[in-house]
């Protein structure tokens, strides 16, 4: 069992009560709310004459079902316009701030809270979204939760939970040049399988993850869930507390230094014991790439999609079923598979740095012929900034298309979707079956450099053979 | 259609469905074009909707002789990817009442239960076999038995595990954990008072 790790402290500090059967009611720090998985909470709220415990510690947007051409209310889909205007009067009714479109802080849930300066080390964060893993990355412990735990959060503040276990995923040395943060996700995931982490709060530790940035921090922890783990985090150290100063909610004065000498001692002890560990070495990672229809069934960019004797026993049925649904066979190369269409955004992938990323890859290119791409700004807050630094224009000139912010074809709940058995480079999350919006439809997952270089060559490309024209 | 789960749950009964395959997530159960909807109730008619598209007809729940299961049958990390509690809720809706698998993913497991379905777990070898006993005779009638921990039929009976404290609040009926949780209230507000972050990180 584990102790001593930030895990540990941090569940520790937000006990309640130990409930009948064996499970914790653990306090809620900060409850994320949005239109897709909260108007049935409040339906059965309401049923029950219960009212919101805390309002100032839940935060509302709207994401999943906005459009990201025109965002002109009303939206031209009746059932989008009935759950924003939904969020909009159960928020009103119970007095949760929300940050609508339009107000400069909207966005997908998981960019927000953490640019707003919500996210903080130390917190319990809770959503009905599985993505919320990326708080993790604040050295908070953050997981995804369903409708009704919703409503018991919105209730009570709190929730019924087991204990997870602790396996560190130590990353040594530092990612190779033009290596990612999702590569390197991806790679884990590839090697510790899509449920090797249930059961288990990944810490993520060691040189490399030290030298990542908080955005680079967030992508890492928002895919954790991918691996199976509920939650993954990072200890916070002056990466975080930089990334978190001045921000709307981050605390001033004299409540920051105090706010430092907390958040630095929830770190994980140098003689922590944690349930289980696995190391990695970061300069080995390749540029990763999804060819299959589960996160882990990834190939460094000069591999070729395994035949079923390389692959464990277990892992055989699935494969079995990528192939067909892909219509990729074994020994073909990912590098040169041809795409039909581009999407840089999303949770994983929807931050500033990310679309600089991409822009450098964009800058001076076009998009092939025939390729429909185009990019997603996470919020409101990164499109702005990103066209403040002129990236939008770097994108427009090379035939990217510039979206308003939202959840969009990471799981096509809006207009943008997939069309027939399109295949898609994507620097989302999920390339499961029909996730992209069309039942037959296939995604390989990327980051969003690699992404953009299959943009403009029009098939999966090793992003380190595309030398930026401004660098060279 | 049987009324959703309420109170205390012994036993579940009746006939079986099976659908193979490991990792199937959250997205293929219920796709996420039907979230598009404030309320729950349509979701029974369109849960495995882009697989029964893509199988035509020959999918396990579009099969004639699954119709009115309430037993479902998987294989590896059911239910993984998104949190999306319209999942089991497309399931229950559809009929489904308890699942037994070889494992599930961590959400999915937690929604299930606080819908009060409980997700029994086998070994892989196990499970093929009750599979194959399903696919065989789909008209037989199991019982998945809380007290006595074993899937069984007139036939055959096989060992399942729940974890204890899962199994604990299907057994006395408190899986709806609302009440518990708010029996608390007290203790909340004497634990917010401790957390640094809400009291303007003050030492205690």
């Amino acid at each position: 069992m584990s102790s001593g790790t930030l895990y540990d402290k941090v569940w520790d500090l937000h006990r309640v009560a130990e409930l009948p059967g064996g499970s914790t009611q653990l306090f809620v720090g900060l409850h994320l709310i949005h239109e897709v998985t909260s108007p049935q909470a409040f339906s059965a709220l309401k049923d029950k004459g219960l009212t919101v415990r805390c309002p100032e510690r839940t935060m509302a947007t709207v994401d999943h079902i906005v459009p990201t051409t025109s965002q002109q209310r009303p939206f031209a889909d009746p059932l989008a316009e009935e759950m924003l205007s939904t969020l909009e009067r159960n928020c009103q009714e119970f007095g949760i701030p929300l940050n609508n479109i339009g107000s400069g802080r909207q966005g997908i849930v998981h960019v927000i809270a953490p640019e707003l300066g919500l996210t903080q080390p130390g917190m319990t964060v809770a959503c009905g979204d599985s993505h919320t893993s990326t708080h993790g990355a604040f050295g908070a412990i953050a997981f995804g939760i369903g409708t009704s735990q919703v409503r018991d959060v919105l209730a009570s503040q709190s929730l019924a939970m087991n204990k997870l276990k602790v396996r560190r995923i130590q990353v040594n040395g530092l990612l190779a040049e033009r290596v990612s943060a999702k590569d390197l996700i991806l790679h884990v995931i590839r090697h510790l399988g899509v449920k090797g982490g249930v059961g288990y709060a990944y810490e993520f530790a060691g040189s490399a993850i030290e030298a990542l940035s908080m955005e680079e921090r967030m992508t890492l922890c928002n895919m954790a869930i991918e691996g199976g783990a509920r939650c993954g985090y990072v200890n916070p150290d002056d990466v975080t507390f930089e990334y978190l100063k001045g921000r709307p909610h981050a605390p001033e004065g004299d409540s920051w230094s105090r706010a430092l000498a907390w958040w630095s001692s929830l770190a994980t002890d140098p003689d922590a014991t944690v349930d289980d560990e696995v190391v990695f070495d970061a300069a080995a990672i390749p540029p990763t790439v999804t060819w299959g229809i589960t996160p882990g069934q990834g190939l460094g960019i000069d591999e070729t999609v395994p035949s079923l004797d390389l692959l464990d026993p277990g892992e055989r049925l699935i494969a079995e079923e990528a192939y067909r649904y892909m219509d990729l066979q074994p020994g073909t190369a990912i590098a040169g598979v041809p795409v039909d269409v581009c999407f840089i955004g999303s949770c994983t992938n929807g931050r500033l740095s990310d679309l600089r990323a991409a822009a450098d890859v964009a800058r001076g290119r076009h998009v092939a012929k025939g390729i429909k791409a185009f990019v997603v700004p996470g919020s409101e807050q990164v499109a702005e900034a990103a066209e403040a630094e002129g990236l939008d224009a770097v994108f427009r000139a090379a035939g990217f298309e510039w979206r308003e912010p939202g959840c969009s074809m990471c799981l096509a709940m809006n207009p943008d979707r997939l069309e027939g058995r399109q295949i898609s480079a994507s620097s989302s999350n999920r390339n499961f079956k029909g996730r992209q919006g069309s039942a037959s439809g296939r995604t390989l997952l990327m980051s969003p450099a690699m992404v953009a270089a299959a943009a403009v060559n029009g098939r999966v490309t090793d992003v380190r053979t595309l030398i930026s024209p401004s660098a060279s | 259609m049987a009324l959703f789960p309420t109170g205390p749950i012994q036993q579940v009964s009746g006939t079986a469905i099976s659908v193979p395959g490991e990792d199937i997530d959250t997205d293929r159960i219920i796709p996420a074009r039907f979230l598009k909807s404030v309320s729950f109730e349509a979701l029974g008619d369109q849960v495995f909707a882009d697989d029964r598209l893509e199988l035509s007809g020959d999918h396990p729940f579009d099969q004639a002789r699954y119709q009115g299961a309430s037993i479902l049958v998987v294989n590896g990390n059911f239910g993984c990817g998104s949190s999306r509690e319209h999942a089991p809720q497309a399931l229950m809706r559809w009929g489904i009442r308890a699942v037994v698998g070889v494992s599930f993913a961590e959400i999915f497991y937690g929604n299930c239960l606080a819908l009060g379905i409980p997700c029994a777990t086998a070994a892989p070898e196990q499970i093929k076999s009750i599979q194959a006993q399903v696919d065989r005779e789909p008209g037989r009638s199991w019982t998945l038995d809380l007290a006595g921990l074993q899937l069984a039929s007139v036939e055959s009976s096989w060992p399942v595990s729940i974890d204890p404290g899962p199994l604990d609040m299907l057994r006395s009926g408190r899986w709806d954990a609302t009440s518990q949780l708010l029996d608390h209230g007290p203790q909340v507000a004497a634990l917010m008072q401790t957390l640094p972050y809400i009291n303007k990180f003050a030492a205690n």
